[in-house]
């Protein structure tokens, strides 16, 4: 039997602790609701936890990923690609890499704080090209939320007045790095528009939070609140309600529904002890990540729902999208022997290239992508000076043997060609098609019995084009730099060395929204067709993907959905009883 | 400013001290635990488990043939490089292999050259031994076995000398510490590049 918490509902269980589901939390219990707040991973605090400012020899492996830390031992993310006893499928030939985040704030403790808005053709794309589907709701339905997030949150960049890179309330942004002006200075020969990045980072004090102190680590956590996660801006002042209970190590398994079809509450597996706890709430919000949350729905099957929650049109789990991506690397021998300085700057890249061939009909692919650089004199860590036998033969001394070598001319080496490098990564937008989708696999389950999802997404030509001709743009203003690319532009059996689905970590679609029940899971409230007390937070409802990091939308998304919970929902006392 | 003065700043900077349980003392506990760890480069206390002791031996020529001491800084194995690669071999056991069977390749070969080990024979006969492995491009591919091995080699070297203490010192690196406000590319570096932030 499982144990029942407790026989008071709460007014609202929300299902994860990042992006969607922290700004839930903070919406929501300011309105005065009642939140519990399900966390599959454990307790883990920015202030507290984060590795900021800490020397890679304070580790003796310097730095490196761990099973547990793919990204780094000091990424705040624990989690990854594989977790010990929760595994997931995908059919022949298909593929997808899930990352996962187990811990308080999910994924924004080490995101990279991109923060873009969609733009208004973002919301309309199959009215443009005739592919995919155009959202029930517009730029203009969403652009209050952004300008709120924007001063809420904080965010640096520049108004730049680009139709379909809709500007916001920055904060001024910080220089460009050397390297990024070489950058600007290569693409703009080139005709290609270089701007300011707009990351949510401070670059001034924002209530009770400091501007930056440009150690360039926002992605081991925070300490000083200066750049945007769930624990940096929306948990503690939800916590300082008093009307928010996390509860952590909580798996969820279902989400339990009366006989009226609608939610009653949430079961979930104690991760720790393997026992069984149902909540009750009158709201469930889920915002476990797009795919997650589809697996959770497709899971919770009743008389109501025999196909899982909400899913008499069989559109759940389908329409999954991720970033396409690709990189380019190149050498440049002005860099050699650059003086060194301090080139941490903020948590990320102070410049961007936005798609600039929006207007561009002729290209053989029906999608942008933008652009993001990488360069400096980082941290010297695990992975320091790797592979120097290919590029120090390229620089001045006697070289007649080639590159590679040891003895006091390769110390000397490393030494000039620490910074010499410059890369690029192209990431853009992926068709959200049918075709592409998760499913539970009817013959796997995790280690707390519940079934997991297979997958199966391919990229298509659209997708395979937009990174060929980023391969060959990007190696083009490489060359436009003064620099030599490191490698040759992969050809089409490599599939123009495009990433696997799911590598950039842009899990969008699933539980799409849409006006029409009979091809959407969700109305234009993220509200599910088929139970009005289920809400999906995460970038689940997202109907297209866009060439932009979704975070700024998930927000933008889920502090409309709540604000409707408190004003239509809960207010109203639509809800069950 | 040293790192302990560093932290402390952080603390004040970041209003830490309105958390619950952040004192300056406990900044200070903490700086101090990170001063030990940094010790020895996180190594301070380990022992090799992995290497045999004729292997350690080996790798320690090995390492600082590869990086040697210098005017700037000193050697490899003064920056504990052999005890930094035996604890990757542990924590990433695919490292294992290629380490183990790379020595002895370099002992097998020895002994053709030389008839006895690597740590046996002469300097003159260690350098006839790296010259064949130690260039990829001009290297004859009888010996590819040991280039590869070489560059993974060095690949390791560099990881271990140039993360740890000294090697930062040597790089001149300043960054990882909080900085009041953000100047951009220095005036050096841009006279070395060429830009300016005007054009």
């Amino acid at each position: 039997m499982p144990y029942i918490q407790s026989n008071t509902p709460y007014d609202v269980c929300i299902v994860g602790s990042g992006a969607g589901g922290g700004m839930a939390a903070y919406v929501l219990t300011k309105a005065g609701a009642n939140v519990l707040m399900l966390e599959a991973g454990g307790d883990w605090d920015t202030v507290r936890d984060g590795d900021m400012l800490k020397y890679n020899y304070e580790s003796p492996r310097r730095g490196r990923g761990t099973k547990d830390r793919p990204f780094g031992e000091f990424d705040a993310c624990d989690g990854g690609w594989n977790i010990e006893g929760e595994p997931y499928t995908k059919v022949e030939g298909t593929e997808w890499d899930w990352w996962r985040a187990r811990m308080v704030g999910g994924r924004t403790n080490h995101w990279g704080r991109i923060s873009l808005r969609f733009g208004p053709d973002d919301f309309r794309r199959k009215s443009i090209d005739g592919q995919g589907d155009d959202w029930p709701i517009g730029y203009d339905d969403l652009k209050p939320y952004y300008d709120r997030i924007d001063k809420l949150i904080g965010i640096f960049g520049s108004v730049e007045g680009v139709y379909n890179e809709p500007d916001g309330h920055f904060m001024p942004a910080p220089k460009p790095r050397c390297y990024e002006v070489m950058v600007k200075n290569g693409a703009s020969k080139l005709g290609i528009p270089v701007i300011p990045s707009r990351l949510s980072i401070l670059t001034q004090q924002l209530g009770d939070r400091p501007g930056c102190h440009y150690c360039g680590q926002c992605n081991r956590g925070c300490k000083t609140r200066s750049n945007f996660s769930t624990q940096t801006v929306l948990l503690p002042p939800a916590l300082a309600t008093g009307k928010l209970t996390i509860v952590t190590n909580a798996m969820a398994r279902e989400v339990l529904t009366d006989q009226e079809g609608k939610a009653s509450g949430v079961s979930y597996v104690n991760t720790l002890t393997g026992e069984e706890v149902q909540v009750k709430a009158k709201v469930v919000v889920l915002a476990a990540s797009a795919c997650e949350s589809a697996r959770l729905m497709m899971n919770s099957k009743s008389s109501r729902h025999p196909n899982g929650l909400s899913n008499s049109s069989d559109i759940l789990g389908k329409y999954l999208t991720d970033s396409t991506g690709g990189d380019v690397m190149g050498f440049f021998p002005q860099l050699v022997d650059s003086p060194a300085h301090n080139e941490d700057g903020v948590g990320g890249m102070h410049i961007y290239i936005p798609w600039w061939l929006e207007k561009d009909r002729s290209l053989p692919f029906a999608r942008g992508y933008h652009i993001e650089t990488w360069g400096g004199k980082g941290m010297p860590g695990y992975g320091f000076g790797g592979g120097i036998q290919r590029t120090n033969g390229k620089i001045s001394g006697d070289r007649s043997r080639g590159g590679g070598g040891y003895g006091l001319q390769l110390k000397n080496d490393y030494r000039r060609l620490w910074g010499a490098f410059i890369g690029m990564s192209g990431r853009g937008e992926m068709i959200a098609r049918k075709e592409n989708y998760c499913e539970i696999d009817p013959s796997v389950v995790d280690k707390y019995g519940i079934p997991v999802l297979r997958f199966n997404v391919k990229w298509s030509d659209d997708e395979l084009l937009q990174m060929k001709h980023f391969q060959e743009t990007g190696n083009e203003i490489i060359r436009s730099m003064g620099g030599e690319p490191l490698w040759d532009i992969p050809g089409k059996e490599d599939n123009y060395g495009i990433t696997r689905p799911g590598q950039i970590i842009h899990e969008v679609g699933t539980t799409r929204m849409g006006k029409d029940p009979k091809n959407s899971v969700l109305n234009e409230h993220c509200q599910a067709h088929e139970a009005a007390n289920v809400f999906v937070a995460d970038a689940g409802p997202f109907v297209s993907q866009a060439h932009k990091n979704p975070t700024w939308t998930i927000l933008a998304l889920s502090m409309r959905t709540s604000e409707f919970i408190v004003t239509e929902v809960l207010k109203r006392n639509l809800a069950a009883s | 400013m040293n790192r302990r003065e560093s932290l402390k700043l952080m603390a004040v900077a970041s209003l830490a001290a309105a958390i619950p349980g952040c004192t300056v003392g406990k900044v200070d506990e903490a700086a101090l635990k990170a001063e030990h760890a940094a010790a020895n480069g996180g190594l301070a206390g380990y022992q090799p488990t992995q290497l045999s002791a004729s292997e350690y031996a080996t790798l320690g020529l090995l390492v600082n043939y590869i990086i040697p001491a210098d005017d700037r800084s000193g050697s490899a194995t003064d920056a504990a490089v052999p005890l930094f690669i035996d604890f990757m071999m542990g924590d990433a056991p695919e490292l294992q292999e290629p380490v183990h069977a790379g020595l002895a390749w370099i002992d097998e070969t020895s002994r053709q050259i030389s008839g006895v080990p690597f740590a046996e024979s002469t300097t003159e006969q260690h350098f006839v031994l790296l010259d064949q492995i130690a260039f990829p491009e001009t290297a004859s591919p009888e010996v590819l076995e040991g280039v590869t091995f070489f560059s993974a080699l060095r690949d390791l070297t560099a990881s271990g000398f140039w993360s740890s203490k000294m090697g930062m010192t040597d790089l001149n690196y300043t960054g990882n510490t909080p900085q009041a406000s953000w100047d951009g590319c220095s005036h050096d570096a841009m006279a070395h590049l060429g830009i300016s932030y005007d054009s």
